[in-house]
C-alpha cells in the first residue's frame, strides 16, 4: 500500500475515548514536524456516542479540511472503561474504512506518558476503586500497562505519577500526583504512529487493550 | 429517485447484522453472531456480546457492501438501530454508523429496533397494508404493536409486564436441559411431543386482567409453573418427559400470543396481523396465528425464519421506507436510547 501522505495528503485524524475526556483531533504532519490544527474535548464520561461523531465535524471544519484531506485515522485503544473507549474505536474504525484510508492504534496511556520526563507513573481511572497504569521513563513506556488497586501497587521506582486516576487516588499513591487530570494527547498519539503513517503501513484491526474479562463465568466454570 | 438504497446496521443485542436493500430488494444480509461464546455462558452477556460487535463491525459492512455487489459511495442512506436493546452493544452500531455517514456524506438515520422487526416483512411480502398490527415476540420483547404509519406513526397497545416470550423459552428449555438458545429447540421437542399433557397458565387471561391488561402478557408465571410441576414429578420419582412438557409449555405462550394479537386486530377494525421477532419463527406460533387469523377474516403476514430473527436487513429496510417517505436524516449528536420508546420510529432532529 502506498502512503496516502506520498501523495500529498498531510492530515490525521485523532480519536481517543479512553478516559473520561471524549476527544478528536486535526494534526498535520509536515516533515519532521507535526501541528495540532484543531481539537475538541469534553469530560464527560458518558458521553462519548454523542458527542465524539460531532467533534469529528467540528474539527474538519475548524480546520479547513475536508474529508479528502485526511488521510489516516489514528485511535487510542485504551486501556479505559470499556464503553466508552469502544465508541473511539469503533468511530476510528468505521470512519478510515469509509474513507478508504488506514487506521493505526495508540496505547492511550502512551498519549501521556510519551511527554513525560524522568519515571513517570500514569495512571487513569479504571472505575471500581482501580487504575490502568504503566511507569514511564524519560517518555518511553516499561513493560505492559496493568490494572489494579491505586494502594496495591508494586514498587514502580516512579518519582512522580500524573493522569485522571492519579488525580482521585492521589491519597492512596505513595507518590506525588499531580492535581490536575491529565489526558492523552491527540498530537503524541499521531507522534507514535507517524512510522507507520509515513511507511504507509496497512490498515490495522484495532483491538481494544481491556486488560480485564468480562465478569460472567462460563457456566462449566460456575 | 429511483428506488433507495440503504444500508441498515443492527447491534442491539448478539448480532452483528448489516443488511443492504434496495427499496424492498434484499441485496445483502450479513450476520456474524456471538450466540456460540454466549451458550458458554447459558445466556447473552452483554460485555460479551459488546466485544463481539466491534470486532465483527467493519468486516461486517465490507462483506455487506461485497455480498451486494455495491460501494458506499453507492448508498443513499445509512440506518441504525438506535434503540431498544443492550446499552454498550448498540453504541457500537451507532457509533460506526456516524463515522461511516461522516466519512462519506450519506445521510444518516437512528432507527427504532421494533419498527425495524415490522419493516423487514416488505422484503419478503411487499409494501404492508396500513394500518396493520404487529405482534413482536423475541429474547427482548413481546409487544403488540399498532402500525397507522411506517415512516411515523406507531404506537404500542401491549407488551409483556414480567418476561419476554423468548426469555421464558430460555428459561424452560435450562429446565428441561435442553441447550441455549431455547427457542429452536424446544420447538423441535415439542413436534414430537403432546400439547394437552400439561395444562399450564395462560397469563393475564381471566376476567379481571381483562380489563387491565387487555393486550398484554405475563410469562413468569407460566415459567413458575412449568418448573413447579418438574420439581413435583422429580418428587415423585418420575422421569420427565421433555417432548410433552416443551409441547404443553410452547402451546400455552402461542395460544396466549395470538389470542391477544387477533383480539387487538379486531376491536381496533384492522385487517392486517404481522408476526415478527425471533419467537415469529417458531412453527407452532406461525401454525396457530394462520388458523386463528383464517377464522377470523384477518390477513396474516410473516417473513421467513431467518429475516424474524435479530439482523442488518431489517433496519436497511426501514431506512429504505423512510428514505422514500421523505424522513428527515437524524443529526449526529443522537445518543443510543437502551429503553429507546416504540412510538418514536426514527430519530428526526426534532426528537434527537
Ligand atoms: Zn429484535
Amino acid at each position: 500500500m502506498t502512503s496516502p501522505f506520498d501523495a500529498g495528503a498531510r492530515f490525521v485524524l485523532a480519536v481517543d475515548t479512553a478516559t473520561s475526556a471524549v476527544q478528536a483531533a486535526v494534526v498535520e504532519i509536515d516533515g519532521d514536524e507535526l501541528f495540532l490544527a484543531s481539537f475538541r474535548r469534553l469530560i464527560d464520561g458518558r458521553g462519548h456516542v454523542e458527542r465524539l461523531a460531532p467533534f469529528i465535524e467540528e474539527c474538519l471544519a475548524e480546520a479547513g479540511k475536508t474529508r479528502a484531506d485526511i488521510g489516516a485515522v489514528v485511535a487510542g485503544v485504551g486501556p479505559g472503561p470499556f464503553t466508552g473507549l469502544r465508541v473511539g474505536m469503533v468511530t476510528a474504525a468505521a470512519y478510515a474504512d469509509g474513507a478508504g484510508i488506514p487506521v493505526y492504534g495508540v496505547c492511550s496511556l502512551d498519549g501521556i506518558g510519551g511527554n513525560t520526563r524522568g519515571t513517570a507513573l500514569v495512571a487513569t481511572d479504571a472505575r471500581r476503586k482501580e487504575i490502568y497504569w504503566a511507569v514511564y521513563q524519560n517518555g518511553e513506556r516499561v513493560g505492559e500497562p496493568q490494572v489494579g488497586k491505586p494502594a496495591e501497587l508494586p514498587d514502580t521506582g516512579a518519582d512522580y505519577a500524573l493522569g485522571e486516576g492519579a488525580a482521585k487516588y492521589a491519597a492512596e499513591l505513595k507518590i506525588p500526583a499531580e492535581p490536575d487530570a491529565v489526558y492523552p494527547d491527540p498530537v503524541k498519539l499521531v507522534e507514535l504512529a507517524a512510522p507507520r503513517i509515513r511507511a504507509g503501513a496497512p490498515t490495522e484491526q484495532l483491538t481494544p487493550l481491556y486488560l480485564r474479562r468480562p465478569d460472567a463465568k462460563p457456566v462449566d466454570q460456575r | 429517485m429511483s428506488e433507495p438504497l440503504v444500508m441498515g446496521i443492527e447491534t442491539s443485542c448478539d448480532e452483528t447484522g448489516v443488511g443492504i436493500v434496495r427499496g424492498t430488494e434484499l441485496l445483502a444480509d450479513a450476520i456474524a453472531s456471538s450466540v456460540e461464546e454466549q451458550a458458554r455462558f447459558g445466556g447473552i452477556v452483554p460485555e460479551v456480546a459488546s466485544r463481539a460487535h466491534l470486532e465483527a463491525m467493519v468486516p461486517t459492512v465490507q462483506r455487506a457492501l461485497d455480498d451486494a455487489g455495491v460501494r458506499l459511495a453507492d448508498l443513499d442512506g445509512i440506518a441504525v438501530t438506535a434503540g431498544p436493546g443492550l446499552a454498550g452493544a448498540l453504541m457500537v452500531g451507532v457509533g460506526a454508523a456516524k463515522a461511516y455517514s461522516i466519512a462519506t456524506g450519506i445521510p444518516l438515520y437512528g432507527v427504532n429496533h421494533l419498527s425495524a422487526h415490522i419493516a423487514v416483512d416488505t422484503l419478503e411480502n411487499g409494501p404492508i397494508p396500513q394500518p396493520a398490527i404487529g405482534l413482536l415476540v423475541s429474547g427482548g420483547h413481546s409487544t403488540i404493536m399498532m402500525v397507522e404509519d411506517l415512516a411515523g406513526k406507531v404506537s404500542q397497545l401491549g407488551a409483556s409486564i414480567d418476561d419476554a416470550a423468548g426469555e421464558a423459552f430460555d428459561k424452560v428449555a435450562r429446565l428441561l436441559g435442553l441447550p441455549f438458545p431455547g427457542g429452536p429447540y424446544i420447538d423441535k421437542a415439542a413436534q414430537e411431543g403432546d400439547r394437552t399433557y400439561v395444562d399450564f397458565p395462560r397469563g393475564l387471561s381471566n376476567a379481571k386482567d381483562q380489563e387491565k391488561h387487555r393486550y398484554d402478557f405475563s410469562f413468569s408465571g407460566l415459567k413458575t409453573a412449568v418448573a413447579r410441576w418438574i420439581e413435583n414429578q422429580q418428587a415423585e420419582g418420575n422421569n420427565i418427559p421433555v417432548n410433552d412438557v416443551a409441547a404443553a409449555f410452547q402451546e400455552a405462550v402461542c395460544d396466549v400470543l395470538t389470542k391477544k394479537a387477533l383480539l387487538a386486530a379486531k376491536e381496533h377494525g384492522v385487517e392486517t396481523l404481522l408476526l415478527g421477532g425471533g419467537v415469529a419463527a417458531n412453527s407452532r406460533l406461525r401454525a396457530m396465528a394462520t388458523e386463528r387469523a383464517a377464522q377470523a377474516g384477518i390477513n396474516l403476514r410473516y417473513p421467513r425464519p431467518k429475516l424474524c430473527t435479530d439482523n442488518g436487513a431489517m433496519v436497511a429496510a426501514l431506512g429504505s421506507h423512510l428514505v422514500a417517505a421523505g424522513a428527515s436524516p437524524s443529526e449526529l449528536h443522537f445518543p443510543a436510547n437502551s429503553s429507546m420508546d416504540v412510538t418514536i420510529v426514527s430519530l428526526a432532529n426534532d426528537l434527537a
